[in-house]
């Protein structure tokens, strides 16, 4: 049976983990390669790494961090932040990673996403929305969430499945690194849309609110950071939970 | 030993490659006949879309002898699909060893992608040491029906292949380079196949 996948998330700069909270205010949570080797070892079903600050200096180094976590772990990650062309994806994935996570690159130019897809097939390819609450219903931003798009989330999510995204990652910018739970309307409104897997992002504070987007937002899986990285509870303590609430998980 | 890793660009070679650090062995990656045929194994990893993947296949003329070679060969993801006569991703002719036609999952979400159990009967020494129910890591949209050739079958919307073998040619449909230990188990038993 398929197994619903916890996913730590490692966002990285200048080759540290960091951790903030609204895409703002960020703490150091240690060696990128270490905590993937940490995580894979505590039974993650993959890994997720985004390269924050996404500079062209910063670009090389994390090109290199993502041949060393090749090295270092036997699980699927993905690697997102930066990435503006199928030649990036490229490199990306002949430096080791899976997949990678397409955001800015897609809201300006959507025919990447077909492009891409074409190219390396639609299950290498995340399309990952950072999404805010409005009077208007969830709206997706870009630039890691500092602009608006004015483009609406579910149609948003709608058009990148059909365009050729394999899964589709999506934040609740509103909730990233509150601990208050996630976005489980907008889960489960767009869950219900979109026939890709869908991953739950944004406001992961306890094994319930996981349970949550599993079974009330329609989550495939669940990327959470804070919990994972300051130690709120492991990753085999939230899989025996999750088990003993009858969810599919790889013990 | 050697294992030759067939490099026709579609593949995610450097996991296949770290996953082989581990054991005692030497890789040759290449795309030549000449090179492929002195090693003792060969492996067909693949990611992406059997119409491209064929026709980069095609341009590195390897088809006619990947056909007749006689290695133990493990295709990976879609180099197991490869194997078929067929699949229904853009209408794309296949090596045909294995016979049948390659289809997308006509019902729930698609891809498949995550950890899946994989039922065997243990009997196959590519599967020694792996207990039947073991999950390993699938992404794939297309899939293999069951039939003859069928060593481990999986469900997701309806029961599929995937681990195959037709003689010394297996394919296995997950990727065992991604599947932590059981995976890599998987690898050392084919090295070790004699």
């Amino acid at each position: 049976m398929l197994t619903k996948r916890i996913i730590p998330c490692l966002d990285v700069t200048n080759g540290r983990t960091v951790k903030g909270t609204q895409f703002a205010d960020l703490r150091d949570a240690g060696d990128p390669v270490e905590l993937a080797a940490s995580y894979s070892d505590a039974g993650a079903d993959e890994l997720v790494f985004l390269d924050i600050s996404a500079t062209l200096e910063n670009r090389k180094t994390f090109f290199d961090l993502v041949e060393r976590i090749a090295e270092r772990i036997r699980i699927p990650f993905t690697v997102g932040g930066g990435i503006a062309t199928v030649d990036d994806i490229l490199r990306a994935l002949d430096a080791g990673a899976d997949k990678v996570a397409l955001n800015s690159a897609i809201l300006h130019d959507p025919n990447l996403l077909d492009k891409a897809s074409a190219r390396v097939g639609a299950q290498c390819i995340v399309a990952a929305l950072d999404v805010r609450k409005s009077s208007a219903g969830w709206t997706v931003r870009t630039r890691s969430g500092t602009a608006a798009t004015g483009r609406d989330a579910i149609v948003w999510s709608v058009e990148v499945s059909e365009r050729g995204a394999g899964e589709i990652l999506l934040t609740s910018m509103d909730r990233d690194g509150t601990t208050e739970g996630y976005d489980l309307e907008l889960l489960s409104a767009t869950s219900r849309r979109v026939s890709v897997p869908l991953i739950a992002s944004g406001g992961a504070g306890t094994m319930e609110h996981i349970k949550d987007a599993f079974t009330l937002g329609g989550a495939d899986a669940v990327l959470a950071a804070s919990v994972f990285h300051f130690g709120t509870f492991s990753i085999p303590q939230l899989k025996q939970y999750l088990s003993s609430h009858s969810l599919p998980v790889r013990l | 030993m050697t294992v030759g890793i067939i490099d026709y660009g579609a593949g995610n070679i450097r996991s296949v490659v770290n996953a082989l650090k581990g054991l005692d062995v030497r890789v040759h990656i290449s795309s030549d006949p000449e090179v492929l045929s002195m090693t003792d194994k060969l492996i067909l990893p693949g990611v992406g879309e059997a119409r491209s993947a064929m026709e980069a296949l095609y341009r590195t003329g390897l088809i006619p002898w990947l056909r007749s070679s006689v290695q133990p060969f493990l295709g990976i993801c879609l180099g197991m699909q490869l194997l078929f006569d067929r699949s229904t991703e853009r209408s794309t002719d296949c090596l045909g060893v294995l016979p049948g036609t390659i289809a997308i999952f006509n019902s729930g979400k698609v891809p498949h992608i995550g950890w899946n159990s994989v039922e065997h009967d243990s009997s196959d020494p590519l599967l020694s040491g792996i207990r039947s129910g073991a999950y390993f890591y699938f992404v794939h949209s297309y899939r293999a029906s069951l039939g003859d050739f069928t060593l481990g079958r999986t469900s997701y919307v309806e029961e599929f292949s995937s681990v195959v073998r037709s003689g010394n040619r297996w394919g296995v449909q997950f990727h065992p380079e991604k599947s932590g230990d059981d995976g890599f188990r998987l690898i050392k038993n084919f090295v070790d196949l004699c």
